[in-house]
């Protein structure tokens, strides 16, 4: 017995062909797991299977019979829950109130919340899904936030659950205790259909998972029966090879000095609360936390996006930020400072511009690109061409505009732009987000490469796993603080987790 | 002492007065942005209502009619920039101003070509206003010492929409913070992403938004000119639309909050009109024009030092696209 069936299912948007002919059976009462590169075609699946989209051919069942959804709200009827990767919250609700939204039982507020609340009180208790349900959205960190979201899948009559990359944002402690809830909705009988990229998840949690490439399904295997190197080759079509060639390199000078900082953001609210560390030539310093622990305060400070409210940056011998006094980005640039941005599309790149023109942002004062007084499209042409050839970007054309190209592309691009210049010191935010599994291994060797020829490397990753292959030492993020320091030898995923969470502190030399 | 408290009661009085459209158009300002459309056309709109009333009072002369129509034009146009905000995904800013610029010179243009009076409406008979109400016993109980005399001037005497628009306070509160309704238009303006994903239309909920407040500013218009005044006058709103997304804000998009910054507003008003040509304790008489800068300049005093931290709805101003 299937909870949901896709059929032979296709759907094209304009020119892209988003799902082509698939198939997806998920048993009922079974943890069943998507995995599958972006843009191979998955968002658009779980899109139809919500009904957010009709599919142009195939058919959807739900326990065995026939469906077809006008809009979300069918399928939430047919009990199908989705929490999506961007939680649907409303911040200044409470939680109850954002449970209860669009599903009122009543037309007054106090009936419908007063019936809420019984039905509620009874889910937390089946499900162990402890919240408080006067709490107020804004006030509640993720991991809850997301259990919020299963209540609220569970409240509106959920059989069947699809999370969408649930533990993105999750510690490790959180992620556990997640799966625990998961493995709590399988034993009472409900569905649950889980997207992820992250392939230990996978391994340590589904019944059964299916692949995805290049828009179908390319595979269905029993979990039990597969191992995460069977399935990384079958999402991208072709063996690849996760190691990393990590030289001993010899201890060299100090690049970067990150002096007691302290940093607000946007809104007033302190960001970094007295950072300090540094970072020296040939090493790669990993920064591990949890997004929005003070990890992006601290790259704009040091790449001269932002002031610090205390403290200082010293780059090199020279004291570049100072309390209420922003680094010069242009300067820094001049003087060898790198820096692949965290963000890629707000301020790596220019998605319109042509990829040609994206390779010398950032460079576009430099000599060798103009004739005269004039840039020289030829020459921004060839270098980008080279760029392209050398990090194996595809297509390699240089006059496409970089929107055009897959994320593991531009960020190839970008990572190209930046290490063409061979700077001393290379920052380096979220390497590998958006970007396919081909495309990390090649990325990892490169800063690898980096850094066993004497380059220095600060990177801010919040890839668990990214931080333990790439890192010489590893220092934790929380709060605002360093919350941890070591060498990845010295440390285990649960201690880095402990670390993220603020809860540990455990000094390695 | 009497004499002063005498004084206050008055000025308290023609506050409530002024307060009225104030109160109207800036719960109309309320209910829009609450749903995440920034409505700088409160002032086109109440202003097309003014002239609307107006008119229909002249020619039928019944007030209403002329509040029907008033509220008619106003949601006419606000349906505009519903369409223009909601459907196209307009700018909103330059969708409301132009509404007020259009407004304005159709209004006074429509007046001359229908009424000849150098676009003016003709002075109203009391037939065809809202005519101040004398609450039951206001005479009998003047005499009880404080609150007789506050019943029977500061309560007591106002026209029909000034007593609606008062009411309306409550029931806006309520039905923002005690309804489904409410709590559908207050997620939309936070999270028109979420209220989608219950299933919930963002566009539906946000032209009634629109509506809502286009019946809104269609009292406030025609309480100004058809109960404070006796007919249309060019540019009679001035800028009280402005100062009504003002009192929003001051009022942090809380009802009785900004229900509170329009009487403070409309105190500041019925302030200037006292105290034009009378002389001031120290510095004896000001002249007019910066009497009459008086509640401007408390609006600017106040945004600028006493909001602080603005809590707008986090979507206001920002059209709603499902990017899936």
């Amino acid at each position: 017995m299937y909870a949901i069936e896709a059929l032979s299912i296709s759907k094209r948007f304009g020119a892209v062909q988003a799902n082509r002919d698939v198939t997806l059976q998920v048993a009922k009462g079974t943890i069943h797991g998507l995995v599958g590169e972006n843009g191979a075609g998955k968002s658009t699946l779980m899109n139809m299977l919500y009904g957010f989209h009709a599919p142009d051919h195939g058919t959807i069942k739900v326990d065995g019979k026939e469906v077809s959804f006008k809009g979300p709200v069918e399928a939430i009827r047919k009990g199908l829950g989705m929490v999506h990767q961007h939680f649907m919250l409303v911040d200044t609700f409470t939680v109850i109130e954002n449970i209860v939204l669009g599903f009122e039982s009543d037309r007054r507020m106090a009936p419908t919340l007063a019936s809420a609340r019984d039905k509620l009180l009874k889910i937390e208790e089946t499900y162990g899904l402890a919240v408080d349900l006067d709490a107020l959205v804004a006030d509640l960190p993720v991991g809850t936030l997301q259990r919020v979201e299963i209540l609220k899948a569970l409240y509106r009559g959920a059989e069947t659950l699809i999370l969408d990359e649930p533990t993105g944002v999750l510690t490790p402690q959180e992620t556990a205790a997640l799966f625990e809830v998961i493995k709590t909705l399988r034993g009472e009988g409900k569905t649950v259909l889980l997207i992820t990229h992250k392939l230990g998840e996978i391994m340590g949690i589904t019944d059964n998972v299916s692949v995805m490439r290049a828009g179908t399904i390319t595979k269905t295997f029993k979990t039990s029966l597969t191992n995460e190197n069977e399935l990384a080759e079958e999402m991208v079509g072709r063996t690849i090879i996760r190691e990393v060639n990590k030289e001993l390199t010899e201890a060299h000078r100090r690049i970067l000095r990150v002096d007691n900082l302290y940093a607000e953001d946007d809104t007033g609210k302190t960001r970094l609360n007295g950072v300090s560390f540094d970072v020296h030539g040939g090493e790669i310093l990993g920064i591990a936390g949890v997004s929005g622990n003070g990890q992006s305060e601290l790259l704009e400070i040091i790449t001269g996006m932002r002031a610090p409210s205390g403290g200082s940056v010293i780059y090199t011998d020279l004291k570049v930020a100072k309390k209420n006094r922003a680094a010069d980005a242009e300067k820094l640039r001049g003087n060898g400072m790198g820096h692949v941005a965290e963000d890629r599309h707000r301020f790596g790149m220019v998605g319109p511009m042509t990829a040609a023109e994206n390779t010398i942002l950032g460079y576009q004062g430099r000599e060798s690109f103009y004739q005269g007084i004039f840039l020289d499209p030829g020459k921004v042409r060839a270098h980008c061409q080279s760029l392209m050839d050398d990090f194996d970007v595809r297509p390699p054309t240089p006059d496409l505009p970089l929107k055009n190209f897959s994320g593991g592309n531009q960020q190839k691009l970008v990572m190209a732009r930046e290490m063409a210049q061979e700077p001393d010191l290379l920052i380096v935010g979220q390497p590998t987000r958006g970007v396919d599994i081909g495309a990390i291994a090649f990325i990892h060797s490169r800063l690898v490469e980096m850094r066993n020829k004497g380059r220095a490397i600060l990177m801010v990753s919040s890839e668990l796993e990214e931080i333990m292959t790439l890192s010489d030492r590893i220092i934790v993020l929380c709060d605002g603080r360093i919350t941890g320091t070591g060498r990845p030898e010295d440390l285990t995923e649960t201690d880095i987790g402990l670390m993220m969470a603020g809860r540990y502190e455990k000094e390695a030399s | 002492m009497s004499d002063l408290f005498f004084t206050l009661l008055l000025l308290c009085d023609s506050a409530l007065r002024l307060a009225a459209p104030l109160v109207l158009a800036a719960l109309a300002g309320l209910y829009a942005e609450r749903s995440g459309v920034v409505d700088i056309g409160l002032e086109g709109k109440m202003l097309g209502a003014a002239f609307a009333a107006a008119a229909t009072a002249a020619v039928t002369g019944s007030p209403w009619l002329a509040l029907l129509a008033g509220i008619m034009t106003s949601i006419g146009l606000a349906l505009v920039h519903g369409f223009v905000a909601i459907s196209q995904r307009g700018e909103q800013i330059v969708s409301g101003m132009a509404i007020n610029i259009a407004v304005a010179g159709l209004a006074p243009t429509l007046a001359n070509a229908w009424f000849h009076l150098n676009g003016q409406t003709p002075i109203l008979e009391d037939g065809a206003r809202f005519t101040s109400i004398n609450l039951p016993f206001a005479n009998a109980l003047s005499d009880v010492p404080v609150l007789g005399p506050i019943y029977a001037e500061v309560i007591s005497g106002h026209n029909l929409l000034t007593y609606l628009a008062v009411a309306l306070v409550p029931l806006g509160a309520w039905g923002l913070f005690k309804t489904r309704f409410g709590l559908r238009l207050r997620a939309v303006g936070e999270n028109p992403g979420a209220v989608d994903a219950a299933g919930i239309s963002v566009h539906r909920l946000r032209y009634i938004a629109m509506t809502i407040a286009g019946i809104l500013c269609g009292i406030a218009g025609t309480a100004l000119s058809i109960g404070l005044s006796a007919g249309f006058v060019r540019d009679m709103t001035a800028g009280k639309g402005y100062l009504a997304l003002a009192a929003v804000i001051f009022g942090r998009w809380y009802p009785v909050p900004t229900f509170l910054a329009c009487l403070l507003f409309a105190f500041a008003d019925a302030l200037q009109g006292q105290l034009q040509g009378t002389p001031l304790p120290f510095v004896g008489e000001v002249p007019v024009q910066f009497i009459m800068m008086l509640p401007y300049i408390v609006t600017v005093v106040v945004l600028a030092g006493f909001v602080g931290k603005i809590d707008a709805p986090k979507a206001s101003g920002i059209p709603f696209t499902r990017d899936r």
